[in-house]
């Protein structure tokens, strides 16, 4: 089988069976590609994780990129993604074709009723699991204070402030106190590198 | 010109949407209300379908909010916007710049960015509950959602305690949905 039908059909496997998001997706990921197929070392995929959460974009799809790039070039990235995104496509065009018409159904839209409450959640609780990760310093916990005040406002209010804004102040903050403190320290390097 | 709109809305969500799909999950909800594509309600059923079914949650919410305004055109144009960013950023760091990353200056700025993500994933969620959950019609406090929150709560928890890993999300989801026809049924 030429590698990139390989690769294709692997990821569409991956993409077809892999619940949850990205984060779920690794653990499969690694199985596959390091321990089966061998197609990148450990060492490699960790390097990919390292890259998929550093860089925006669904999580499947920068791993999808790197392992096809690794193994065959641009056509194999091309061929990875392409998988990876061509069942979750096929699976959600056909719901949003007849989804208006379930919640017509009564039972269905009760259903529906308790799952938004669900997804509230899972989303606090995602956001919990996060926290525990982060770094405890001033810094970080004070960034974390701020935007979580301010996009509660912005919900609350309708305020149209996008997130993105919220983003690019927290990055540009982090970044103008990174260089002051360097400036005082007078060595550019010193604390370079330490993030995670 | 929807196609571009569509376009255009989800490539910034693909270019900011940091820390995988909850961190995600905001950003899409920022863009796709502010163009009216879906209303809030719609929005917080469609993460749920997204979350159910197989594959990257935000290539699914792309494929479905382009569907539901722009038919399979519509649902292409989204979803190509939501990967292309992290297609060629993903090679582009692969092939030449792997040295970016580990730039004390990028550091600090991704430094600052994961904690910023972790509030807003924080403020979003605790606003979904809120609304969802404290109902008030004709000036007197919903009682079902209100329950149901409490209990989806606690059954959430409470399965952490009752063995490791507790219950998974999709686990959640069919509680809910379960306990949603029992409750707004009787």
């Amino acid at each position: 089988m030429s590698i990139l039908l390989e690769l294709f059909l692997t990821f569409a496997k991956i993409g077809m069976f892999t619940f949850g998001g990205g984060y779920a997706m690794i653990a499969l990921i690694e199985n596959t590609c390091v321990t089966k197929k061998q197609w990148i070392t450990h060492d490699e995929m960790m390097n990919c994780t390292v890259i998929a959460e550093s860089t925006p974009g669904p999580i499947a799809i920068n791993c999808a990129t790197f392992v096809g790039y690794k193994h065959g070039g641009y056509a194999g990235a091309l061929a990875a993604t392409v998988g990876m995104v061509l069942p979750s496509f096929c699976i959600i065009y056909v719901i949003s074709r007849f989804f208006d018409r379930f919640l017509e159904i009564t039972w269905f839209a009760h259903a529906f009723q308790g799952i938004k409450i669900a997804v509230g959640i899972l989303i606090v609780d995602a956001g919990l699991k996060m926290l525990k990760k982060m770094q405890k310093k001033p810094l970080p916990r004070a960034i974390v204070a701020c935007t979580f005040a301010a996009m509660l406002l912005i919900d609350i209010f309708s305020v149209r402030i996008s997130s993105i804004t919220l983003m690019l102040t927290a990055g540009l903050v982090s970044l103008l106190l990174f260089v002051s403190k360097n400036r005082t320290a007078g060595n550019p390097s010193a604390k370079g590198g330490d993030g995670k | 010109m929807i196609f571009l709109e569509l376009f255009i809305g989800f490539l910034k969500v693909g270019f900011f949407a940091f820390g995988g799909a909850y961190g995600a999950i905001p950003l899409i909800r920022d863009v796709v209300l502010s163009y009216g594509w879906l209303d809030d309600e719609m929005m917080t059923y469609m993460i749920a379908v997204s979350e159910s079914t197989p594959g990257p949650i935000m290539v699914n919410l792309a494929t479905y909010v382009g569907s539901s305004q722009a038919g399979i055109i519509g649902s292409f144009i989204a979803t190509f916007a939501v990967v292309i960013p992290s297609f060629f950023i993903t090679i582009l760091v692969s092939v030449l710049l792997k040295a970016v990353l580990k730039n004390p200056y990028v550091q600090a700025v991704l430094r600052g960015l994961k904690p910023c993500i972790i509030g807003i994933i924080l403020a979003t969620g605790a606003y979904m509950i809120f609304k969802n959950g404290f109902v008030m019609r004709e000036g007197a406090m919903q009682i079902r959602p209100l329950l149901l929150t409490a209990a989806l709560a606690a059954v959430y928890y409470g399965s952490r305690k009752m063995r490791k890993g507790g219950l998974t999300p999709i686990m959640l989801i069919c509680i809910a949905a379960a306990a949603g026809v029992v409750v707004y049924g009787i």
